[in-house]
């Protein structure tokens, strides 16, 4: 079977995971990396792939599954690296079974995102190998391979990507899909039960194999060295950097990084060649401050730390051209008609009825602070709401509430998402709770998770009774409907709740007008 | 050969509809092709672009030069400017007409209007009254990229005819007759 298909990056992620025999995907949707589940589960109805809580119920169902002796893949965008970090790190310890395969979609110029931390940090914490594809062909093929190399080296394998990949399409050639593995749960228990006596023996052996990763590295199909014939200043360009680069026509030995730990020795090989080297890579200097231990004291090494490449934001065609010495061209100048237009909350959004009920009400406390969250609501901060004073990570705003709360603040209003409060607002609210916090959380329930583009939202029904589980009074867990009709209500339960010294939850709930509208276009379509 | 177009609008207003027609037919061509593309948090009323790279030799990188574009293909009058210093010198600017102003501080029109016309190679029409002309007012993206398709060049307006009846397939003949018809008075309205 040879055929060429248009995918996106994370398409071509999904569709090489499939081919190489996954049982499992297990995501929670953030951007960049929302697409590969969303295509698995539109198309490979044999692989287990319902939305998870979070990204850390993710890893550790992913790793259930591997322990289970079959191939499993999670993917996250980089910030949910930090939520499932715990699993992440400690399934470097335990080992795995079945192949098992991180996908960490890093976000370079904040495109959709708060922070631009680069997850190779994190694979390197965990002493994991890493692979960072360059294109949607290399990455399709790569699958296979870091399922292999997973259970070769006994050990997760991160792959990490960028926006730029993520979200590009270009022609994949597709090869044969390969079977699932066959249930083996494993009877290492050793391996399994991190006590410290057995824990320091898995560590001991994560230590030990880190040679045995380098040397995967060393011979890498995906670590490329060529142009043995040239000199000067060379190139190592790593993941997505290396198209910058020969979009740029380098004259000077390029090497390209895609699987790491580092190979020392082809870098120290690389270097004898060139008089100096140029680290182009996307995200942090991780690369950059590695090199220069490896060729030690002396040896010129540039890149975002000297100044050669942006120390911050996305590498690009241009700024990595401008540090290989190329002079560009200029054409036109940046026009002066052109103002800035941000994204706003959609007409018709029930959010917005919620911020101008707030904005109404608040008005009247002088001291009152509105800590907000992750989600298409955080765009309450723009004009005309400018109505939040907070958004920090998923879940924040009730604790940050509550903190704000215990500090005087008065009335300290949290600002949540139905999936952002499943995903890590619920234990925020037991604390509440048990502090008897005087706080107030609104749970803004559209019925999805919308910014990403309208996936399931793990609570949705059970607000209610998760909130009363959880020891919110019963009288004070109210619901509303944010309709401009009902302004007069919803304003009314706020104030009624501000005054009630205690945790209480309002619920406005209305669905999204994107996926409400999607639906009708559906159901027209299907009259027709 | 290689052809870089920049693809603008506003979320929502349909240039991701204009890149999977051009992308089709470039697959079905054998064409090389990277479509960089915007997700997430701007498709909510911001300014949205995909940068689409049309070669037939092996292409690199997903993101266009600046000063490489060959054509700015733009839904929105001050979105096609927004782009401008990735615009080749020779290069060619089809653009909407029509602004979409849901910010407060929309530059007076006029300017606009003018900036275009200063440049040298440019093309602005009205395409939304058209497509009310016509009688099909959500096909203003594929009156547009009609009116690109004589700048396209690697690829026929043929070749993209055929693309549209591929694409629209799915919801019936009469979507696929309706966007035809779209796309041919988008082209012929361009000298």
């Amino acid at each position: 079977m040879e055929e060429t298909r248009l995918l996106l990056g994370d398409e071509a992620i999904a569709l090489g995971a499939v081919h190489a025999g996954i049982s499992g995907v297990y995501a929670y949707p953030g951007t960049p990396s929302t697409e590969i589940t969303e295509f698995i589960q539109t198309f490979s109805p044999q692989v287990r792939s319902r939305w998870c809580t979070n990204e850390k119920t993710a890893m550790e169902a992913a790793l259930g599954m591997s322990f289970a002796g079959k191939r499993a893949l999670v993917c996250m965008k980089h910030v949910g690296m930090n939520v499932a970090a715990d699993a992440f790190v400690n399934s470097a310890i335990t080992g795995v079974n079945g192949g098992l395969v991180v996908v960490a979609a890093d976000d370079p110029s904040m495109h959709s995102s708060q922070n631009e931390q680069d997850s190779r940090f994190y694979g390197n914490f965990a002493m994991i190998p890493i692979l960072e594809p360059s294109s949607q062909q290399e990455v399709y093929g790569m699958m296979k391979y870091a399922f292999e190399l997973s259970e070769r080296v006994k050990l997760p394998v991160l792959l990490r990507i960028v926006t730029r990949l993520a979200h590009s399409r270009a022609g994949v050639r597709i090869t044969d899909a390969i079977a699932q593995n066959p249930l083996n749960p494993s009877n290492e228990r050793s391996n399994w039960v991190l006590l410290p006596g057995n824990a320091k023996k898995q560590y001991a052996s994560l230590v030990k194999k880190q040679d045995l990763l380098k040397l995967e590295s060393e011979n890498s199909p995906y670590n490329i060295d060529t142009d043995f014939e040239k000199s000067g200043q060379g190139i190592i360009a790593c993941g997505i950097a290396f198209n910058y680069v020969m979009e740029n026509d380098p004259t000077v030995p390029v090497l390209k990084i895609s699987q790491y730990p580092l190979p020392e020795a082809t870098i120290k090989e690389f270097a004898r060649r060139c008089s100096s080297i140029l680290v182009a890579e996307d995200g942090q200097p991780v690369v950059e401050n590695l090199v220069k231990g490896i060729l030690g004291n002396g040896y010129p090494v540039k890149g975002r730390l000297t100044g050669d490449l942006p120390r911050m934001g996305e590498l690009t065609p241009d700024n990595v051209g401008a540090a290989m010495g190329i002079v560009q061209e200029k054409s036109f100048s940046t026009s002066e008609n052109v103002m800035p237009r941000p994204p706003a909350l959609c007409q018709g959004c029930g959010h917005r009825d919620v911020y101008n009920a707030l904005n109404e009400i608040l008005k009247g406390y002088e001291g009152a602070r509105i800590f907000g969250d992750i989600g298409c609501y955080t765009l309450g901060a723009l004009p005309p709401f400018r109505a939040i004073d907070s958004c920090v990570d998923m879940g924040a705003s009730i604790t940050m509430a509550k903190g704000a709360a215990d500090a005087g603040v008065f009335p300290a209003v949290a600002i949540i998402g139905d999936s952002t409060f499943t995903h890590s607002g619920m234990t925020g609210l037991l604390d509440a709770v048990n502090d008897n916090a005087n706080i107030t959380v609104v749970i803004s329930d559209n019925l999805t998770t919308a910014m990403t583009g309208g996936q399931d939202s793990a609570g949705t029904s059970k607000f209610e009774a998760i909130c009363i589980a959880l020891g919110v009074e019963p009288e004070h867990v109210r619901v509303v409907v944010p309709i401009a009709k009902n302004m007069e209500e919803i304003t009314r339960t706020i104030k009624e709740e501000i005054e009630y010294k205690g945790v209480s939850v309002i619920i406005p709930r209305r669905e999204c007008i994107q996926t409400l509208n999607r639906k009708l276009r559906k159901k027209r379509a299907a009259q027709q | 050969m290689k052809k870089d177009i920049i693809l603008s609008g506003v979320g929502g207003q349909g240039i991701l509809t204009i890149a999977t027609i051009i992308g089709d037919a470039a697959a079905v061509a054998g064409l090389y092709l990277k479509q960089a593309e915007v997700h997430g948090m701007s498709q909510r009323g911001g300014d949205v672009q995909s940068n689409l790279r049309l070669s037939t030799e092996t292409i690199y990188s997903d993101l266009i030069k600046e000063g490489g574009a060959d054509l700015i293909i733009s839904m929105e009058p001050m979105e096609a400017l927004r782009y401008l210093p990735y615009l080749h010198k020779d290069g060619t600017v089809i653009t909407s007409s029509h602004p979409f102003r849901n910010i407060p501080d929309y530059p007076e029109l006029e300017k606009i209007d003018e900036e275009l016309a200063s440049l040298p190679h440019s093309v602005s029409l009205p395409i939304e009254d058209m497509a009310a002309e016509i009688n099909l007012p959500k096909s203003a993206n594929v009156i547009l990229l009609g009116m690109a398709a004589k700048y396209i060049e690697i690829l026929s307006p043929e070749q993209l005819r055929e693309s549209i009846k591929r694409i629209f397939a799915p919801k019936g003949e009469q979507m696929v007759e309706s966007n035809l018809k779209a796309f041919d008075y988008g082209f012929n309205s361009v000298k």
